[in-house]
């Protein structure tokens, strides 16, 4: 089972590589992994997909909280939170038939065309991870030139939250 | 209120006076300078001169082991650190409070691969409990404080301090901090009292239980909350390499050490439990064999200070997370007396049918070296073993009845530990004997140690299980390899006792078994460093043996 996890660090050097081998050294594999800072000064936010069962996902959680730079870890369900991601996607635009076809699509999933010139367009879509999957899927006939994500990011939905400051609250 | 300025060496200094340190292990280098400048003119703290860095981290793991303090150890940039390495995995392992300090090339050369530059941050990150490369002088002496409170509290570990040569140079208003806090590291140290309470039912409800301890009792300094337990309950003890000591091999409640070299009975025992008491053990494979079969007719209570060995390798019915200290008097306030008297009997009968045992001929065998030197010493030296096969007999045939009086590189396996480590030892208790056992191959990998020992006048006595083999190993090859000795023969191994005096200690060898008493009884009264260098049998093995994978109560070596 897939699971997404929040982890609030120190936002200092050697962080995330701290945080990386420790996924790689414990033999767990991550999915998709997206950083920033969040609304507390030097305290970032990595936002991990990782596979595995619940002991493995327990074991996981526990060997992060023993780092001394990682100050919460929380896993975000699916249903109890909202999930985004964002993609650019680069696509081949050579007929004018294409052209239009890829324009409607871009549509229906509001993306948004954010370049474009005679022999391509760069799309950018943000949603579930499933929906940006599915973007994807669509523009492969036409010819992908470039793909890029960031990576899942989630909150949690309503009051219910990771962030430090709901930690001290509970404490 | 000002305060004076100091450079970043000079904290170091005034920081480890803070902190306590009377005794530092180093090797100096080019990137460390500075700081072994203030030394020079610092009479407080004592720094011990190694050999090799890898003596350095090992002598301050064996001192923390013997003594319960933070042991310290420094060496320059790259090689220096390097050196460090396995001393720092060792000590990670073990669970042992190091403090490291590396040098390292001023920060404006950093990631330039300058001369002596390495990234011993990113080397050191899977084996230390925390890690820092300083950058601004100003942090250093919250940095360092952070790395004492942090390598000895909750689980110990060690910690590596990086000191760019300019950083040490540079100068900053001292100041050491009141406290040390942070918010992602906080220790649980009081069990929870429902768990307790529940634990405590369990201990009275059932027929058959053992407890099976290990090294965190140790750290946790619970021996004696240990002892009321099995004593208040009579619960038979079986302990891991790392927990000898805990309990009195002594005692009729002793099983001795469970595992792939444990007794039979404490093998048998544990299989046949129906409640297994884990204290301070994380159920390690060296121990529990096939995992699906360990304690498979159990309840098992978990009670450990770091909550990620709960649950990592056996499924717990109780888990307690918190320090063993608090939470067995706790279990000790709340449960009632009683006898497992049909259990007692079942265990003594095991005790009488399977117990340790060798063939004692006419030949010097290593098990009756150690059992004289159980006699000679009186039960009351501290035992440092290297890795191998003396360490499984110094585990099995010395009784060991107080804590931290077996020091042994337990996790890593480190062959060359026991000469540094018991330096170590020695330097942390000048008062108690120390001996240290050792092996022809272990001895080799760290004997430059022995003019830090001579040099520092320190009475050990080092004994050589000399077989002229790697013999652990030439042991797997002999039952597992179809005797085939791939390198395992260790010909053209000097003379020990010639390389001994050459350092200006004594040495003695022992061909004989009738020798062997007057060497050690010689030994003792001489009152320096002695090296006996004992010629035993090649071929002698470890017995009892669980093969690897097997399940614990499958042994070889019993009939």
């Amino acid at each position: 089972m897939r699971h997404t996890i929040a982890v609030l660090v120190k936002d200092h050097p050697g962080v995330l590589a701290r945080v990386a081998g420790l996924f790689t050294r414990r033999g767990f594999n991550i999915e998709s992994l997206a950083v920033g800072h969040t609304e507390e000064n030097n305290i970032s936010r990595m936002t991990i997909v990782v596979e595995g069962d619940e002991r493995a996902l327990e074991q996981i959680t526990k060997q992060l909280n023993k780092l001394i730079d990682v100050i919460r870890v929380r896993d975000i369900f699916p249903s109890n939170s909202v999930e985004r991601e964002l993609a650019l996607i680069k696509v081949n635009t050579n007929s004018l038939a294409n052209r239009s076809e890829i324009i409607q699509m871009v549509d229906i999933f509001r993306a948004k065309i954010i370049d474009v010139n005679s022999q391509m367009m760069t799309i950018e879509t943000t949603g579930t991870e499933d929906k940006v999957n599915a973007l994807i899927e669509l523009l492969k006939p036409f010819g992908l030139k470039e793909v890029v994500r960031t990576g899942k990011i989630a909150l949690f939905r309503g009051s219910k939250s990771a962030s430090l400051s709901n930690k001290k609250q509970e404490e | 209120m000002s305060y004076m300025k100091l450079t970043g060496a000079q904290i170091v200094v005034e920081c480890l006076k803070k902190e306590g340190v009377k005794i530092i292990f180093g090797y100096p280098g080019g990137a460390i300078m500075p700081v072994y400048d203030v030394f020079y003119q610092e009479p407080s703290i004592k720094h011990i001169l190694t050999r090799h860095e890898q003596g350095a981290a090992h002598a301050a793991d064996g001192y923390a082991r013997a003594t319960g303090n933070v042991g310290v150890c420094i060496a320059t940039s790259g090689p220096g650190a390097t050196n460090l390495v396995t001393g720092l995995a060792n000590a990670y392992l073990d669970s042992i409070p190091l403090v490291a300090f590396t040098g390292q090339v001023p920060t404006n050369l950093i990631g330039t691969d300058a001369f002596q530059e390495v990234d011993i941050n990113g080397i050191t990150l899977p084996i230390t409990k925390n890690n820092y490369v300083v950058r601004e002088v100003r942090d250093l002496a919250s940095i360092i404080q952070e790395a004492f409170y942090i390598a000895r509290t909750g689980r110990p570990g060690p910690v590596l301090i990086d000191l760019p040569k300019d950083i040490q140079l540079a100068q900053t208003e001292f100041k050491y901090p009141e406290k040390v806090s942070l918010n992602g590291y906080k220790p649980t140290f009081s069990g929870h009292i429902q768990q307790i309470k529940a634990a405590a039912q369990e201990i009275s409800k059932a027929k058959r239980p053992v407890i099976y301890t290990g090294g965190g009792v140790i750290s946790s300094n619970a021996s004696s909350e240990l002892r009321d337990l099995a004593f208040k309950a009579n619960i038979p003890v079986t302990t891991t390499l790392m927990g000898l000591g805990t309990f009195p091999e002594t005692h009729p409640l002793s099983l001795g050490m469970l595992g792939m070299h444990g007794t039979t009975y404490a093998n048998y025992a544990i299989s046949a439990a129906d409640l297994i008491i884990a204290l301070g053990v994380r159920f390690d494979d060296r121990v529990t064999g096939k995992l699906s079969e360990f304690g498979s007719q159990a309840k098992i209570i978990h009670i450990d200070i770091d909550p990620a060995e709960i649950g990592k390798n056996v499924l717990v019915d109780i888990p307690i997370v918190g320090d063993l200290k608090k939470v067995l008097k706790k279990i000790n306030e709340i449960i009632d007396k009683k006898e497992n008297t049909e259990w007692l009997e079942t265990i003594k009968d095991w005790k009488r049918k399977y117990p340790l045992k060798y063939e004692n001929n006419q030949e010097l065998k290593p098990q009756y070296i150690i059992e004289e030197v159980y006699k000679i010493s009186e039960g009351k030296a501290v035992i440092v073993t290297d890795v191998g096969q003396h360490q499984m007999w110094a585990a099995q045939y010395y009784q060991y009845t107080m804590p931290r009086t077996f020091i042994s590189s337990g996790g890593l396996g480190t062959m060359g530990y026991g000469l540094p480590a018991a330096i170590g030892a020695k330097i942390g208790c000048p008062d108690k004997t120390v001996i240290c056992i050792s092996g022809d191959g272990s001895f080799q990998m760290n004997l430059q140690e022995l003019a830090t020992a001579i040099n520092n006048h320190l009475t050990i006595m080092i004994i050589i299980m000399n077989n002229n083999y790697l013999g652990m190993v030439r042991q797997w090859q002999e039952l597992f390899y179809n005797k085939r000795y791939s390198s395992t023969a260790l010909t053209g191994n000097p003379d020990f006792v010639k390389v001994v005096e050459a350092y200006g200690g004594t040495g003695i060898r022992v061909n004989k078994k009738q020798e062997l008493y007057p060497a050690l009884e010689k030994a003792l009264s001489l009152n320096k460093f002695v090296l006996i260098d004992c010629i035993i049998p090649g071929e002698e093995n470890v017995f009892p043996m669980v093969s690897p994978g097997s399940p614990i109560d499958q042994m070889i070596g019993v009939d």
